[in-house]
């Protein structure tokens, strides 16, 4: 079963540089909320950002990680899917 | 029905519903709290949209993550393109981005950021649970 520790670094590996928070919703390690500040997000949609965060999992979202809650942004001020 | 006719029910469902919501449960009876919360949002709006429970049959859910590349449910197509999931959805419901996308009207917010679901103006039944038997 994940953790949000290990969410994190994985997302942290794959987003080199990006500020990211992981918490476990519910406690029981299979619902998490993802906020991730990176600026590899910088230009994209928010559908593509996300996606980024999902391809991390890959399968494991909708199985392991049954949920997976992503909030993402960029580190410039006005930055939201520019 | 075989998983290509499955297939081929989402991507007409898609095509021709301009708001298409695939969701666990139905907008009168969500069953998840994501579907629920992305169902409520366009009640809000007051829009028409065609809602589709994936839960029937797994091969739904199969499927439409197979089409859109999206692995999580709910998931809003407008005019034909993935617009997002319940995060997203929420996040643009919040700025006004997705009344614009829908030429809806802003309702007011200050009072309840995350609205309950009401009643849809009018959702299209579709009944791919009765072909799937």
């Amino acid at each position: 079963m994940p953790s949000a520790e290990e969410l994190k670094t994985r997302i942290e590996q794959a987003l080199p540089g990006a500020d990211v928070s992981v918490t476990d919703t519910t406690g029981g390690g299979d619902h998490f909320r993802a906020e991730i500040v990176s600026e590899r997000f910088e230009g994209l949609t928010r559908i593509q950002q996300h996606r980024l965060i999902y391809d991390v999992f890959g399968d494991e979202v909708g199985r392991a990680i049954h949920a997976l809650s992503i909030k993402t942004g960029t580190p410039s001020p006005a930055g939201d899917g520019r | 029905m075989t998983n290509d006719e499955i297939r081929s029910f989402i991507e007409n469902a898609i095509k021709e519903n301009r708001v298409m919501l695939f969701m666990k449960g139905t907008p009168q009876q969500p069953a998840c709290g994501f579907s629920m919360r992305t169902s409520g949002a366009l009640n809000a709006l007051s829009v028409k949209y065609a809602a589709l429970d994936i839960l029937p049959d797994p091969r739904i859910r199969e499927e439409l993550s197979g089409l859109s590349g999206w692995p999580t449910i709910p998931q809003l197509f407008v005019d034909g393109e993935l617009v997002g999931g319940s995060d997203i959805v929420m996040e643009m419901f919040e700025s006004g981005e997705l009344a614009e996308l829908l030429g809806a009207e802003q309702p007011d917010l200050a009072d309840e950021p995350a609205p309950e679901p009401e009643q849809p103006v009018q959702q299209r039944p579709i009944g791919l649970e009765n072909r799937l038997s």
